[in-house]
């Protein structure tokens, strides 16, 4: 019988793949927005630097519960000039090069480039000093207390595979810059890229040769993330088992993923604001009916604005009571967030009316809020109902809800009135607030906002070893930010992670998934 | 033509008369569905044209929104408030009001996307109908490749031309307008085919011919004597084509690419409810498609009487 025994030889070749596939830890996961480039030093965005993540490494990171941890470097201490950096030994990028003390010395040259997105925080070392092949020594310009905080989203490049690709150079995002690193990666990390579409699908393989190989619970083989824009389809995706993981589920969603068999729901406080922003800076608004001035340069429309925005409203009905409604535009567990500049400006239509009408708008203006659509939680359904809410005092207000590849360079290149932004402190300190977003050069901030005290205390902040003359600065700057408003905040987010029960991965405040760390049954 | 009695008196019939007695009177009355169908669409047009009237809440005026109203169930609902009759979506807006607008909106660019297309393919197949030889295969060949494309994607086409053309500040408010010349401009071979083919019929006959003797130019041959005797067709095919019109309207805006959320239509309500389905809010999508299907059923039933009763052979 010839066909019996093809017969039993395919099924047993069935059996064979069937068995090779179900030992294989594959980790199908979705958000709504695609990490933005694969640069590691051109974004300094949350799902962008997440991803990377899994693929580079920096000298120092942070586990799920933000405490940090030696990552490239075993050990650090402080001296008065910077801080000496101990390396770990026999570590290799994916393509089989040395990590070696050189490539420290590139990565934060690299870092520091025009075109890269964190120079915030590698202009914090002056110099890179080389001891050995497995020691740097990272100068600063006087004592710096926080360095190793700054050093967490720093990730490390070889410096031979950049020089061969013509990638010494970070892409430059805004002016929409194609780089052999925008879409090929090579780090020291647990994954290594296997293939990528941009918005579509993005494979990672584990690294057997990963230094950490065995040391951590995670035993993903494969991870494939999926962008899915739409909430309902992400939702339909994890019903149907078509994904184990999603990061950001509708929030209105969550009851029934929960009450669904096999899925589960965790949430965290998230180290994440929501904010607006008011370019007080240009002369004449680009999108405005008021010409010749700008109305934003008054302080008592950027308090109408603040007073207009019913934050409660936004936390009860857009978030389904999954966020924590704020006056300050940086989150509880970052130093500088007290209880009391923590608490919002109030709702007050009434005076928001008589502020606009005494600083000379009584019937208000138009402009444009500019808005991403796939970054934050309900983000274009908090932009609608701030459409809504400004109308009340006269303000028309025409709403642009764009993807947030599209979004970002507007804030960047400072090209928007008035924007949604969401910012999250890998740092747990205020400084990383300040440099990019309220000091007068920051790189994103795009209110044109600078007062010279905030200027100068983000200066000596970064030097100061005096922790409570620093916390007294740092509070100090809170208070000129609250009186004269730059930004309207609205609240700092919570996160939900909805995922299979199979699945256990440790949720992080920072949004970030961890796959060293995640197991699956 | 047929049956109908002649008037002795020798006064000429007034114009209404001659409606009432007309054949598509008789049959109209004597179609039961047409009947419906006509009264749901003059209902629904009705409706929709009257929504600035009739509406108890105007949702295209953020002033008027309360986000605390949001996500209220229909108003026999638990929980349902009797102000907000169908309930209210997710920011706030009144259910009723919103697919009163949503449905006028969803009407004038399906009308407004027929008349274009109407216009530009009946001039072009009367011109190609008369003229014939080049001018005639030329248009042809390129109705014939546009109908190898399916319209839905050449109307998702040339929207994003359109949207991408648009700087940014402009695009919402000329969401609409795009809208209108991207499914209108799918549309025109239709038209074009059909009128050439009714043109083709009337160019040989005599009248046309005895015009062509006294030498009357040829746009006044084309406009005065051969478009009244091919419109009979036309008008069928305008009347499927407005609902297929409006179904494409909502089509492009259920994938986000027409009538922008602010001012939704009822493809863009029919999107925005569908990101609440999971979570029990089903009127947000349930009753903007309800009336999208009622609403396209009943101008259908309408074209499938009109296509009947006009045409000779099924009499």
């Amino acid at each position: 019988m010839k066909f019996a025994k093809y017969l039993g030889a395919s099924v047993a070749a069935l059996a064979l793949m069937a068995s090779a596939a179900s030992a294989q830890n594959v980790l199908r996961w979705t958000s709504q927005g695609d990490a933005l480039t694969l640069d590691p030093h051109s974004q300094n965005e949350g799902p962008t630097n997440a991803m990377n993540g899994m693929i580079y490494e920096s000298l120092v990171s942070r586990d799920a519960d933000l405490a940090l941890q030696p990552e490239l470097a075993e050990s650090w201490e402080s001296s008065a000039d910077g801080w000496t950096f101990k390396l770990r030994k026999g570590v290799k990028f994916h393509d089989g090069a040395d990590f070696t003390a050189e490539d420290v010395v590139f990565s934060f040259a690299r870092a520091n480039e025009e075109s890269s997105d964190f120079k915030e925080q590698a202009t914090n070392v002056a110099s890179v000093e080389v001891i050995d092949d497995h020691t740097v020594k990272l100068r600063t310009d006087g004592p710096n207390p926080i360095l190793p905080n700054q050093m967490t989203s720093i990730y490390m490049v070889d410096k031979g595979w950049a020089e061969a690709n013509n990638v010494v150079k970070p892409q430059d995002f805004a002016a929409k810059d194609e780089t052999y690193a925008v879409r090929n990666a090579n780090g020291t990390g647990p994954f290594k890229l296997v293939s990528r579409a941009p918005d579509e699908l993005t494979v990672l393989d584990r690294n057997p040769d990963w230094w950490g190989e065995g040391q951590f619970p995670g035993n993903i083989d494969r991870i494939e993330y999926r962008p899915i824009a739409n909430a309902a389809t992400r939702v339909a995706a994890l019903l149907s088992g078509e994904v184990d993981f999603v990061l950001d589920p509708p929030l209105q969603d969550l009851k029934r993923i929960e009450g669904a068999a096999g899925l589960k729901v965790t949430t965290v406080a998230q180290i994440r604001s929501i904010f607006f922003g008011l370019d007080q800076g240009v002369d004449e608004l680009r999108t405005s009916d008021v010409k010749g001035k700008n109305p934003f340069k008054d302080v008592r429309v950027r308090e109408a604005f603040n007073l207009a925005v019913d934050k409660e409203a936004i936390k009860r009905v857009v978030m389904e009571g999954l966020s924590f409604p704020t006056g300050i535009i940086t989150p509880p567990g970052v130093l500088g967030n007290t209880p009391d500049n923590d608490t919002p400006y109030g709702f007050d239509v009434e005076k928001a009316k008589s502020l606009l009408a005494d600083a000379g708008y009584p019937n208000g203006f138009s402009i444009q809020l500019d808005c991403p659509n796939n970054r934050y939680n309900n983000d274009e359904k908090i932009c609608q109902a701030a459409v809504a809410m400004l109308a009340k005092i006269g303000v028309k207000v025409n709403l642009d809800a764009i993807p947030k590849a599209q979004h970002f360079p507007k804030i960047q290149n400072r090209t928007s009135d008035f924007y949604m932004l969401g910012w999250g402190v890998p740092t747990l300190d205020s400084h990383y607030v300040f440099q990019y977003l309220l000091e007068g050069e920051g790189s994103w901030n795009a209110t044109g906002y600078s007062n010279p005290r905030v200027n100068e205390i983000t200066q000596v902040i970064a030097t100061e070893t005096d922790l409570a003359k620093r916390t007294a600065m740092i509070d100090e700057a809170w208070d000129i930010v609250k009186a004269e408003m730059p930004y309207v905040p609205i609240h700092h987010q919570v996160i939900a992670w909805a995922m299979s029960e199979n699945l256990e991965a440790p949720i992080g405040a920072d949004d970030a998934l961890r796959p060293r760390f995640a197991v699956m049954k | 033509m047929t049956e109908h009695t002649e008037d002795v008196s020798g006064k000429p019939p007034s114009l209404w008369a001659r409606i009432l007695d007309s054949d598509i009177t008789y049959s109209f009355l004597r179609t039961p569905s047409a009947i419906i169908a006509a009264a749901i669409t003059l209902l629904a047009v009705g409706a929709a044209l009257l929504a600035p009237w009739i509406a108890p809440f105007n949702p295209f005026d953020p002033s008027q929104i309360s986000l605390w109203d949001g996500k209220l169930p229909p108003a026999w609902a638990e929980g349902g408030q009797p102000q907000y009759l169908l309930g209210t979506d997710n920011q706030g807006r009144d259910m009723l009001s919103t697919i009163l607008y949503g449905g006028r909106l969803s009407i004038i660019v399906g009308i407004a996307a027929v008349c274009l297309g109407m216009v530009l393919g009946v001039t072009l197949g009367v011109i190609s109908g008369y003229f014939g030889g080049m001018v005639d295969a030329v248009i042809m060949r390129f109705a014939d490749v546009q109908l190898t494309i399916p319209g839905i994607l050449l109307a998702i086409l040339i929207n994003g031309i359109g949207r991408a053309a648009l700087p940014l500040e402009f695009r919402e408010e000329f969401a609409i307008y795009v809208v209108i010349v991207a499914i209108g401009l799918t549309d025109w071979p239709q038209f074009a085919r059909v009128t050439r083919g009714a043109t083709l019929v009337e160019v040989n006959k005599e009248y046309v011919q005895a015009a062509r003797v006294i030498d009357l130019p040829g746009w006044l041959i084309m406009t005065r004597h051969i478009l009244p005797n091919v419109m009979r067709p036309v008008l069928v095919l305008a009347t499927i084509g407005l609902a297929l019109a409006i179904i494409a309207e909502a089509t492009l805006s259920f994938l986000g690419q027409g009538i922008p959320p602010t001012t939704p239509s009822l493809g863009t309500l029919i999107r925005v409810g569908n990101e609440f389905l999971f979570s029990g809010l089903w009127w947000i999508t349930f009753f903007p498609a309800i009336a999208l299907v009622v609403l396209v059923f009943a101008v259908n039933l309408l074209g499938d009487w009109m296509r009947d009763a006009l045409n000779p052979k099924l009499r």
